[in-house]
């Protein structure tokens, strides 16, 4: 019964969007307002049905209704309810229809929100959108359906993979970083619907803006959240691995925030249209290659499910979308002629145009460095696997160009900086990074790469600074506001610009926390005795005992350390060794007492059964709470600048740019000589 | 301008190639070290209550199944090894399962529901399973008359390779032929995985 209800609505949204996509497409060419409406209709519809499947399937779960395939799969009575439900994406078949039910939940809201406007885009976009569905449903009907019967029906399941069910952040990672990734499809849509009606340049422009911002956002909250889970759960005291699927996360997000910058460029001088488009193409398809990466086992993984026929249908349509916007992209290139770019070198033009050629060259280079070992494999039959040696040697040197233009790419007007104001600008922030430079080599860090993270990172925050500064200034003076009062103003009249810069301080605050807890972390291990006190940088560590336990679902042995430093006790930690009935190897829970300065990261490595010893690994990690704070930082200073919109500022979207416009008087009166 | 316009998207045919090619492989699989080698023995209790050891079986093809009740695609295989032990019930050829992370009960359950007159053993601590460098359930290992593992079979094993391995483990149990079967393991393995 579960399993009828369940297929029956994967296929009536498989054919609802394929009517819908039809419907759609039809519309832009006729533009039939009736077949608009109908392929608006249909976006609800499976919208609707996407909705039913996933209750379905969460239903089926909780009543551990085994003749599920899912269920039998990944279900197990012994899990607690938590994790059994966010099981539904612990595994293949159940994140394909997660994902399927969020691209449905896209579908319907941009469809909804856009219902009256871009009457000459819409229709396409609404067709692009649904024909996407019509693949993600097709693969749930087919080699990835999650509602197959089972019989005869197990007793039991072996529940999911252990490592998922091992911290509570299994809840938010992978739903954030679904957002981001199938939200990527709606800036394509725009795109993709631009090149088949013609309408290249435009209105539109500031929607894509926003819906690239929004799952860019979920992006780069998803990536941080699986560092940080990574962090939690792995044990080995790291967050980041260039993993093929970790590199599979962040190879559209290095494209999308090309494009978030880039499509400024556009917005303000109709220049760059061909290189947005394929920007914004390329985010899709990245995001579509990371999904078959991790989905279809070509390369070795922690994330890696199994194969079956999921892999060649990926593969078919990303032939398809590929071959076909290119095709397209080269059909329209008549209508996707820009205007020449560059007035000056100092402008945010060059800038941005930097920023784009940096990430890019970063997407190629991590690229590369995640397919090589299959590139190897073809050509010369060899089996290697690229470290992430290589990825640290490529990345360090963009990271730290990137965190340069953070700061100078928001100082630099648009078309030119008069050499009077760039002086004024940059001479503060040059002089205290220098003298910072000088001061952090003093202070012994030494490491050229932290200690060049560092002094661009002041350099940065101090343009920054500068920016929120000067104007603030300029209203004090023309307001007599207090400070606080008049960047307060300042802000909330120009959301979208300060928002973008508090971003910028989020990633150059997770910068230096990368920079410094990958070049000064510390890491010992020890065999101690109950009673046995091991001294490592400044704390002392003594094992108070040692003890096994049983909870519902597995089995755990546990040692408690008192730690103190100076003899002052600072904390109980107790690092453990999970068993899960269902995997042969423990899986071990680290435990982390975070502060501002340094993690102290305790890991249970071995143990005696007698309970006569422990060993235990120790790592000190300086500022990786930053890292998390940082990201923070960057989502919050993102939904600042997107949040216009909430305010019902939509429908005035047409003066929209008049806002922005509002702000630069007073910059410019503040810069005096900007123009 | 024309040649542009083709070869704008021509540029995507060696990415398609590449990720095309990458589908053929498997990097999950990594190949054992145990064909060719004495299978590792063991005594262990069976569901029925006795025990059996694995040396106890020398001078007969063993059928080594590691399966368990939550396992979908040992349903699948189930009825393969039911048949097999039907066809072969006069030569010297046993099947023996081995239960996976499983409770005795479930596992009981489950068999007297599948049918199938084999004995399986309960591997308290996944010692066997550990032992064997099992990945996954379903494997299977062929082991022949000298006690060496003449084949490992990662993922349920399909009718025709079960008659075509246990036929020639059956015909001729020498050495030699041992080596023959470790090289073609492979060509099998891609085959077998792709359903």
């Amino acid at each position: 019964m579960t399993n009828t209800i369940g297929y029956l609505a994967i296929i009536l949204a498989l054919f609802l969007s394929l009517a819908g996509a039809a419907a759609a497409f039809r519309a832009a060419k006729t533009r039939s307002s009736a077949l608009t409406l109908l392929g608006r209709r249909a976006a609800y519809g499976v919208f609707g049905l996407a909705t039913l499947s996933i209750l379905t399937m969460v239903f089926a779960l909780v009543a551990h209704d085994f003749s599920v395939s899912y269920v039998a799969q990944v279900g197990s009575r012994s899990t607690p309810l938590f994790y059994t439900v966010i099981s539904l994406w612990s595994s293949l078949d159940g994140s394909i229809l997660f994902w399927g039910w969020i691209l449905a939940g896209y579908t319907a809201t941009v469809v909804y929100i856009y219902r009256d406007r871009y009457r000459e885009l819409m229709p396409a976009v609404t067709g692009t959108l649904l024909a996407v569905n019509v693949f993600f449903w097709l693969l749930l009907a087919w080699p990835a359906n999650p509602f197959q019967p089972v019989f005869p029906v197990p007793p039991d399941g072996p529940g999911p993979n252990p490592l998922l069910q091992n911290h509570p952040f299994m809840g938010l990672h992978p739903p954030l970083l679904y957002l981001g990734y199938v939200g990527m499809a709606v800036p394509f849509a725009f795109g993709f619907a631009s090149l088949i009606t013609g309408v290249v340049g435009g209105d539109w422009i500031r929607a894509v803006r926003r819906w690239i911002m929004a799952p860019w956002i979920f992006l780069t909250a998803g990536i941080v959240a699986g560092a940080w889970w990574s962090y939690e759960v792995l044990g080995w005291g790291g967050y980041w691995a260039w993993d093929p699927v970790e590199n599979a996360s962040f190879l559209p997000w290095l494209v999308a925030t090309a494009f978030l910058h880039s499509i400024m460029v556009q917005e303000r001088r109709q220049t760059l249209k061909t290189w947005n488009i394929l920007l914004v193409i390329a985010t899709f398809l990245l995001t579509l290659f990371g999904t078959f990466l991790t989905r279809s086992g070509i390369l070795a993984s922690v994330h890696a499910f199994t194969e079956g026929l999921i892999g060649p249908f990926f593969l078919g349509f990303i032939t398809v979308v590929l071959v076909v916007s290119l095709a397209l992209v080269a059909w329209r290139s008549d209508q996707l002629r820009s205007e020449p770019a560059l007035d000056s070198l100092a402008s945010r033009e060059t800038a941005f145009l930097l920023n784009n050629l940096l990430l890019v060259a970063f997407t190629f280079t991590v690229l590369l460095g995640t397919v090589y070992p299959l590139i190897a494999e073809a050509l010369r039959g060899v089996k290697v696997s690229v470290g992430a040696p290589y990825f640290n040697q490529m990345s360090i040197p963009i990271a730290l160009a990137l965190i340069f233009l953070t700061g100078v790419g928001p100082a630099l007007p648009w078309r030119r900086g008069s050499p009077d104001l760039l002086a004024r600008k940059f001479l503060w922030p040059v002089a205290v990074a220098v003298l910072a430079g000088l001061a952090f080599w003093l202070l012994d860090v030494r490491h050229l790469g932290a200690w060049a993270t560092l002094v661009l990172a002041v350099f940065a925050v101090g343009l920054l600074v500068g920016e929120f500064w000067r104007p603030a200034q300029a209203r004090r003076r023309a307001h007599g506001e207090g400070w606080s009062r008049a960047v307060l103003n300042l802000t909330a009249k120009n959301r979208r610009r300060y928002g973008g810069y508090v971003v910028h301080l989020g990633i150059v605050v997770i910068a230096v926390g990368i920079a410094l807890s990958s070049t000064y972390r510390r890491e010992r291990e020890a065999t101690l005795q109950p009673g046995e006190t091991v001294v490592f940088s400044g704390y002392q560590i003594r094992l108070d005992s040692l003890y096994a336990g049983r909870e519902p679902h597995r089995e755990f042995a546990e040692a408690a350390f008192s730690v103190a430093r100076d003899g002052r006790p600072l904390a109980r930690m107790t690092p453990r060794m999970n068993y899960y009935p269902m995997s042969t190897q423990p899986i071990g829970t680290p435990h982390v007492r975070t502060r501002p300065t340094e993690d102290l990261y305790l890991t249970l490595m071995a143990y005696a059964r007698d309970g006569s010893t422990a060993t235990v690994n120790i790592i000190v990690n300086p500022m990786v709470v930053w890292i998390w704070i940082g990201g923070g930082v960057v989502a919050l200073g993102a939904l600042f600048a997107i949040s216009t919109a909430a305010g019902g500022a939509e429908p005035t979207r047409s003066r929209g740019s008049s806002t922005e416009r509002q702000a630069e008087p007073v910059e410019a009166g503040v810069g005096g000589a900007e123009r | 301008m024309s040649w542009k316009r083709i070869l704008i998207p021509a540029a995507a045919i060696p990415i398609i190639a590449l990720l095309a090619y990458g589908l053929t492989r498997d990097p999950n699989l990594v190949e054992s070290p145990l064909p060719g080698r004495a299978a590792f023995d063991f005594v262990a209790p069976t569901l029925d209550g006795d025990t059996l050891s694995l040396s106890d079986l020398r001078g007969k093809v063993v059928v080594l199944n590691f399966w368990a009740s939550w396992c979908i695609a040992c349903i699948d295989e189930h009825a393969n090894f039911t048949e097999a032990e039907r066809r072969y019930a006069d030569d010297d050829f046993r099947m023996l399962g081995v239960v996976y992370q499983d409770t005795p009960e479930n596992a009981r359950r489950w068999m007297q529901r599948m049918g199938g007159g084999w004995p399986s053993v309960i591997d308290a601590s996944s010692r066997i399973a550990i032992d064997y460098g099992v990945y996954g359930v379903p494997e299977t290992y062929f082991i022949d008359k000298n006690g060496r593992v003449a084949f490992k079979q990662i993922g349920p094993v399909s009718w025709m390779l079960l008659r075509q391995k246990v036929d020639s483990l059956l015909a001729q149990p020498t050495s030699t032929e041992l080596k023959t079967g470790v090289s073609g393991a492979g060509a099998l393995h891609s085959s077998g995985s792709q359903p």
